[in-house]
């Protein structure tokens, strides 16, 4: 029963903590702007098998990508073995699930196979981040508490499985010194049980201590994830299935410039009296572009929360290739950050909120923004498919529409467009001379 | 034996319709394909094998305007959007179906991007209506063409990663008998040429290297003579790239319906 009552308060204060995340989080997503409507079900689904599920895009890069996977489908099997466990501490029984009998046997002895598996991987992962100088590891937004972060992560990980490892070893030894039947198979522990030697009340023991060591530390990193980079562990798979369906190259039509642009062809329909249901909205003009925070999308703060600052977008970018200062990795984080920064002060105050600083400048220079190619390579790459030209293209439209802030160049082409149709100064009207006396070799008799 | 010369005739749409005529296509040149003095080569290389196959076109001529896309990806969402309608409702007036484009941009824009504003229509990038000529026979391509040349493609951004038509322009170029060389970053893994997004008509922002330099060695890494690509922005950017490294006179940068137009000896 102490146990048990133990545990209850633990579970409660994760809850209770998780909770408390939660609406932080959800504050934060109310003050984004709409982005696409969700539809579409089957196929988003159909996404998620294949990209979150199947991690295809991580095997754009073979060897690593079949780490991760493995490290991943085993998460998805242990989160099993999870959730018995909180089953088992809130009533006070040990291996519920156990009545699944075959199906239980294939859960534990893969669970038990992939700590090992996922352990390894770890220790490997953390190796090249502290002996290797991979260059996708560095790069100006990867600032100290980055690095700390995701070595903070990897630890926890390790020592998760580690715990499983044990518990598993202890639980075979205790239940076969004790005569009871062995729930669940378990081939690394059973294996492991058998180089050991320890008394009944030491294996007992040592079984108690792994099992809270483990649960307790989910229950710690549950609560650590939204706070790092490791949110990824929680928010991919919801990322994947929220993604944008449309292709890369397609940008979003902005409404509300339609409206103005089509008031201006057609200066009628400015007068004309608006269909039904449409005379109630007088609000103040939404701001065109991403300026601040509060401009972007639920789905581009989404994406932010989902980065787990794998790098894999700046690594293929043409700009930050060649010594560029854009790094689109950087403009996902910054979003995230900016979220922190003056999303409480939102939530409290509401849209009017200033802090005096934005996203555009304090977190994100003019000069990041203008040497995107728009090439998508980024986006492409991005294992859970984040979307980070929308954010870029946003931020230019802000630029270029509110404070007709682009490169000098770049005028000179819209100027060239409005007067004459081309981005270059040359007449309409001779929009035919390249036609003038082609001459082919005549093959046709 | 003497080849006879031939003058070709490029259709314009409202003649056509001045006469009751109404063509398949419409062929959007783009503002690069009428005015940039290296596409204007291509896209009098495309007409000219458009008519070697009888290919029922027109373009706008003089009725022709910008896309409206690098407007769109510059930050000018208005200026976008006024191309946009504009050109919509030219194509309406015509009752264009089907366009036909030798640039990816273009061919982005109005496939994935005008049906937001009402316009829908079939859009045939030039490498896919070459590939569709080739196999349905229509286009006959002779089995000895460019022989000992070594080509690499550089797969355009808008037609590869942006509409995943990786293999259109490939086939085309496997109907030649030159030897194809792939280069490291191909396909969706491909680097951009550095023009895209608006970079074509700036200063690129301070770095170590120009992106077109960086795609230019590795193009040229492959030891391939001909750099064939299949947009107007890749062909100014490869150009420049082999004129940087010096190699003018040993490496030539084709679209895909220059090296048609130059297999069919027209």
């Amino acid at each position: 029963m102490e146990k048990q009552f133990i545990f209850l308060a633990t579970l409660l204060v994760t809850l209770l903590a998780f909770g408390y995340t939660t609406r932080r989080y959800v504050g934060f997503f109310k003050i984004t702007r709409g982005g696409f409507p969700v539809k579409q079900i089957g196929r988003r689904i159909g996404v998620m098998l294949e990209v979150a599920i199947g991690q295809t895009k991580i095997f754009r890069r073979p060897i690593l990508g079949l780490l991760h996977a493995l490290v991943f489908w085993g998460f998805l099997v242990i989160l099993i073995g999870s959730l018995e466990m909180v089953i088992d501490g809130l009533t006070g029984q040990e291996r519920v699930l156990s009545f699944l009998g075959a199906v239980y046997n294939i859960i534990m002895a893969s669970g038990d196979i992939f700590a090992l598996v996922i352990a390894l991987a770890i220790i490997v992962f953390l190796a090249r981040r502290i002996f290797l100088n991979v260059k996708r590891f560095s790069g100006i937004e990867m600032k100290h508490i980055s690095h700390l972060d995701a070595n903070v992560a990897l630890t926890i990980i390790l020592v998760l499985m580690l715990s499983l490892l044990g518990m598993n070893t202890y639980y075979v030894l205790a239940t076969q010194q004790a005569g009871h039947g062995l729930e669940g198979v378990y081939p690394v522990s059973q294996l492991l049980a058998s180089r050991i030697d320890a008394g009944a009340h030491t294996s007992e023991l040592l079984y108690q201590v792994n099992w809270w060591i483990h649960i307790l530390l989910v229950f710690i990193f549950a609560n650590y994830l939204p706070y790092s980079k490791h949110f990824h562990v929680f928010m991919s798979v919801p990322n994947v299935f929220l993604s944008r369906l449309e292709p890369l190259g397609k940008l979003d039509t902005m409404e509300s410039i339609t409206k103005e642009v089509k008031i201006m062809m057609d200066p009628d329909q400015a007068f004309a009296s608006p269909p039904e249901g449409e005379a109630a909205e007088e609000e103040t003009p939404e701001r065109f572009g991403v300026l601040d925070v509060e401009d972007v999308t639920w789905k581009n703060y989404l994406d932010s929360l989902a980065c787990t600052e794998c790098g894999r977008c700046t690594s293929v970018c043409p700009a930050n290739i060649t010594g560029k200062k854009l790094s689109p990795r950087k403009i996902v984080m910054d979003v995230r950050a900016r979220m922190k920064e003056k999303g409480p002060g939102l939530v409290k105050n509401g849209a009017e909120y200033s802090d005096e600083k934005s996203l555009i400048r304090d977190y994100i220079s003019e000069e990041e923004l203008w040497a995107c190619t728009l090439c998508n390579a980024c986006a492409q790459e991005c294992p859970i498919n984040i979307n980070q030209p929308a954010l870029i293209v946003g931020m230019r439209r802000y630029l270029v529409m509110e404070e007709s802030a682009a490169p000098s160049e770049l005028n000179s082409i819209f100027s060239n467009i409005e007067n004459n149709g081309a981005p270059w100064q040359f007449s309409q009207e001779d929009r035919m001379l390249w036609a003038e006396d082609i001459v082919v070799n005549d093959k046709s008799q | 034996m003497e080849t006879k010369q031939r003058k070709v005739e490029v259709p314009v749409l409202a003649d056509l319709l001045a006469k009751g005529e109404k063509p398949e296509y419409l062929l959007w040149v783009g503002s690069a394909g009428a005015f940039d003095d290296r596409y204007k080569h291509v896209s009098r290389s495309f007409v000219k094998v458009l008519d070697f196959i009888g290919t029922s076109y027109a373009v706008l001529g003089t009725e022709e305007s910008s896309s409206g896309d690098v407007a769109r990806r510059a930050g000018n969402e208005m200026l976008y959007q006024m191309q946009a309608l504009m050109n919509i409702e030219i194509f309406e007036s015509y009752e264009v179906k089907k366009i036909l484009t030798c640039d990816p941009h273009a061919y982005n824009t109005f496939k994935n991007e005008y049906s937001d504003l009402g316009g829908r229509y079939e859009v045939i990038h030039h490498t896919q209506f070459l590939r569709d000529r080739i196999s349905d026979g229509s286009l006959n391509i002779p089995g000895d063409a460019l022989e000992g040349s070594t080509i690499t493609f550089h797969d355009p951004c808008y037609l590869g990663r942006a509409n995943k038509e990786y293999k259109a322009p490939r086939q085309v170029l496997d109907a030649l008998a030159a030897t194809k060389k792939e280069m490291g970053r191909n396909m969706s893994f491909a680097l951009c040429c550095g023009a895209g997004g608006g970079q074509m008509f700036k200063e690129a922002e301070k770095g170590e290297k120009e992106v077109f330099i960086e795609r230019t060695e590795e193009a040229l890494g492959t030891g391939a003579d001909i750099i064939a690509t299949a947009c107007p922005y890749c062909m100014v950017m490869m150009t420049d790239g082999i004129k940087y490294k010096n190699k003018e006179d040993s490496v030539k940068a084709y679209d895909i319906a220059e090296l048609v137009a130059q297999a069919l000896e027209l």
